[in-house]
C-alpha cells in the first residue's frame, strides 16, 4: 500500500498543527512548507515515524527572494525519500532575510553537513548546532556570499559585452 | 618572515604535539594533493599518520569551482546544458539527458518513444563509459596497468559513437529539447553494433584479470567497508551504496526516459568494500550492455527523433533561409523568448555515481530563478575520513578511485 499524501498531511497536521502548511502536490512530488524553528522536530518526525519513514535526505538548497518581505528573504528547500514506499517530499521553509538562521540537521542526517556548509558558503545562512560551519567550495578569505542575488556574476564595468541585445536586462535575468 | 604571513597552525600539530608513542615516535602530518598523480583529479587530504596508518584525514574542495548554480542563473535553458556536460564529465550525456527531461517535466513535453529509446541506448553507453574509467583506474592503482590499457581503446569507440550522434566526444552537449539535434546516422547504428559485438569479449578478459586475482583481492577485499546503514545516513548512491547491499536505483524507482520498458537487475554487493564496488560496476555494465541490446530490438519504426514542440525545438535550419514562420521561432528560440511556466521542479536521473538530481526552481523569466545539481560525488564524499581511518597510505589512493569521485562534479 503506497504512502498517500493524505496520510502524511494528516500525521503532520495532528502533531505539528500550524506549523505545517501549504500542502500541495507539485508535477510528481508531494511539497508543503514549514516554520523554519520547527524544522528539526518536523524532519526527526518524519524519519522516525514508523509509517513515514523518510530515511533519506536527498537533497538540501537554498535560495534567495530579496523582493519579499523580511521575514521570507531565504528559503531552504528539503528533499527526502522513502524508499520503502518509494515516495518523495519536497519540504520548504523561509527565514529572515537579515539574520538567516536555522537549526541544523545534520546530527539526523549526517549527509546534511557538507550540504548546510554548502548552502552557509553561498548564502551566508547561519546553521545552529552545525559541528563545522564553514565555507566548503570558496576559499576561506571570502567575505561575500556569492550566490545572493545581489552578487553580480560578472565584472559590472565590462564593455564589451552589452546584455541589452540578448534579453538580459535586471528584470529579465 | 612576518608573523602575520604565517598560515595559522593546524589543529593536528598541536595532536602531534601532545601525544607521542610509547617507542619515541612520532605522529606526523601528510598532505595528500591537491596535486597527486594517484588521486586522478584535485583532492586534497590532510592525513594525520601514524607511521603508514592514517589516524584522521580533513579533506579539502573547491579547486575547481566553477560558480555553474550563479551562471546556470543568467542563460536559458539552452546555454546550460554544457555546464552539465562539465559536471561528470565521464559520463556527459547522462547529465545532458537528465537536464532536458528537467526541462521537459517542467514545460509538460511527451518525447517520442523512439527518442526515448535512443537517450536509453546513450546514457547506458556513458554509463559504461563511465565503469571502465573507474574500474581500469582502480587497476592502475593498485599496480595492474595491462587491463586499463585494454579497455579504454572500447572507451575511445564509445566516444566515437558519441561523435556520429553530436560531434562532439568528451563534452558533448547533446540533444534538445523535446529530443536530439538530429536524427543518428546510420554510422553511428554501425557503430554501436560493432561496439557491442567486440566489447562483450574484451570486458570479459578484463574481467578475469582481476576478479580472482590474488593481488587485487588482497589490495581490496575489505579495505574501505561500509556498512549498509552509514552509506545511507552518508547519502550514498549510485554503485558506491548498492556495493553496500541496498537496491536503490533511480532507474527501477522512479523510471524515466522509458527505462521500465526493459529487464535488467541491480547488481548489489555485500560489505561495501572496494572489492565490491569494483563487481558491482562490473555487473553493470553487463546490464547496461543489454538493455541497450533490448532498446535496439524494441526500437519503433520511423524516424522520430524530437517532439513537436516549435515553441522550444530549432526548426531544420534550411527553413528558417526561406520561411518567415521559422525565421521567427529560430530567432526567438535563440533569443530566449520562449514561453516558460512558474514552477518547482525536482528531476533525478541515474547517473554515473548515482542520484543526479536537478531542482529547478523558475519564475517566468528565461533563465531559471534556481538551478540546484544534486551532486552524487559531493554527497557521499564526505565519508571518505571516515573510510580512510585505520586504513594504511596506499589503500586510501584504492578507496578514493574506487568511489569514483570526479572532480568537475565533486565541485560544480
Amino acid at each position: 500500500m503506497a504512502l498517500e499524501n493524505t496520510e502524511i498531511q494528516d500525521k503532520l497536521t495532528q502533531n505539528f498543527g500550524e506549523s505545517v502548511f501549504n500542502f500541495q502536490q507539485q508535477k510528481d512530488i508531494f511539497t508543503f512548507e514549514i516554520d523554519a524553528d520547527k524544522n528539526k522536530a518536523i524532519i526527526l518526525f518524519l524519519k522516525n515515524d514508523p509509517s513515514l519513514r523518510f530515511h533519506f535526505l536527498t537533497d538540501l538548497c537554498g535560495i534567495h527572494y530579496p523582493d519579499n518581505e523580511v521575514n521570507k528573504q531565504f528559503a531552504i528547500v528539503y528533499h527526502l525519500h522513502n524508499w520503502y514506499e518509494n515516495k518523495r517530499i519536497k519540504i520548504k521553509t523561509y527565514i529572515n532575510g537579515e539574520k538567516p538562521e536555522i537549526k541544523t540537521i545534520s546530527n539526523i542526517f549526517l549527509s546534511a553537513n557538507w550540504m548546510e556548509r554548502e548552502t552557509f558558503d553561498f548564502y551566508g545562512v547561519d546553521f545552529i548546532g552545525h559541528p563545522q560551519l564553514k565555507r566548503i567550495l570558496n576559499m576561506d578569505e571570502m567575505i561575500s556570499f556569492p550566490m545572493r542575488k545581489e552578487f553580480p556574476m560578472e565584472d559590472g564595468g565590462r564593455t564589451d559585452k552589452d546584455d541589452r541585445f540578448f534579453g538580459r536586462t535586471i528584470d529579465n535575468c | 618572515m612576518s608573523e602575520l604571513l604565517l598560515p595559522p597552525e593546524h589543529r593536528y600539530a598541536k595532536i602531534i604535539k601532545e601525544k607521542l608513542n610509547e617507542d619515541g615516535s612520532e605522529l606526523s602530518i601528510l598532505n595528500l594533493g591537491p596535486t597527486h598523480p594517484a588521486t586522478h583529479g584535485i583532492f586534497q587530504n590532510i592525513l594525520l599518520m601514524d607511521g603508514e596508518r592514517i589516524l584522521d584525514a580533513e579533506p579539502t574542495i573547491g579547486y575547481i569551482h566553477r560558480a555553474f548554480e550563479k551562471i546556470a542563473e543568467n542563460r536559458p535553458f539552452y546555454q546550460i546544458t554544457p555546464l552539465t556536460d562539465r559536471m561528470n564529465y565521464c559520463s556527459s550525456p547522462i547529465n545532458n539527458m537528465g537536464w532536458w527531461m528537467t526541462v521537459e517535466k517542467l514545460l509538460d513535453i511527451e518525447v517520442p518513444k523512439r527518442a526515448q529509446y535512443l537517450r536509453v541506448i546513450v546514457m547506458e553507453l556513458a554509463r559504461i563509459a563511465d565503469h571502465i574509467i573507474c574500474n581500469s583506474i582502480l587497476g592502475v592503482d593498485t599496480g595492474a596497468y595491462t587491463g586499463f590499457l585494454y579497455v579504454f581503446q572500447f572507451r575511445e569507440k564509445i566516444y566515437e559513437i558519441y561523435e556520429e550522434i553530436c560531434g562532439a566526444r568528451l563534452t558533448t552537449n547533446m540533444g534538445r529539447i523535446g529530443g536530439f539535434e538530429r536524427d543518428w546516422s546510420p554510422e553511428a547504428f554501425r557503430k554501436l553494433d560493432l561496439f557491442l559485438e567486440e566489447f562483450p569479449a574484451a570486458w570479459k578478459e578484463f574481467e578475469n584479470l582481476f576478479e580472482r586475482n590474488r593481488i587485487f583481492i588482497d589490495r581490496t577485499v575489505n579495505v574501505g567497508p561500509i556498512s549498509a546503514e552509514q552509506a545511507m545516513a552518508y547519502g550514498f548512491t549510485g554503485p558506491n551504496l548498492r556495493a553496500a547491499g541496498v537496491d536503490y536505483d533511480v532507474r527501477v524507482a522512479q523510471p524515466y526516459s522509458s527505462y521500465e520498458d526493459f529487464d535488467f537487475i541491480i547488481p548489489v554487493g555485500k560489505s561495501g568494500d572496494t572489492y565490491d564496488r569494483f563487481c558491482v560496476r562490473n555487473a553493470e555494465v553487463w546490464e547496461s550492455l543489454s538493455i541497450i541490446r533490448q532498446a535496439l530490438a524494441k526500437m519503433p519504426e520511423g524516424n522520430d527523433y524530437h517532439a513537436e514542440v516549435p515553441d522550444y525545438y530549432l526548426p531544420p535550419k534550411e527553413d528558417v533561409y526561406t520561411s518567415m514562420e521559422s525565421l521567427i521561432y529560430h530567432f526567438k528560440i535563440v533569443m530566449g523568448e520562449v514561453p516558460v511556466p512558474v514552477a518547482e521542479i525536482y528531476h533525478a536521473v541515474e547517473g554515473g555515481n548515482g542520484e543526479l538530481g536537478f531542482y529547478l526552481e523558475t519564475d517566468g523569466s528565461r533563465t531559471p530563478y534556481r538551478l540546484h545539481f544534486r551532486r552524487p560525488c559531493f554527497i557521499y564524499y564526505q565519508a571518505y575520513p571516515e573510510m580512510i581511518k585505520g586504513a594504511l597510505l596506499s589503500d586510501a589512493i584504492v578507496i578514493l578511485s574506487s568511489l569514483n569521485v570526479i572532480a568537475g562534479e565533486l565541485d560544480a
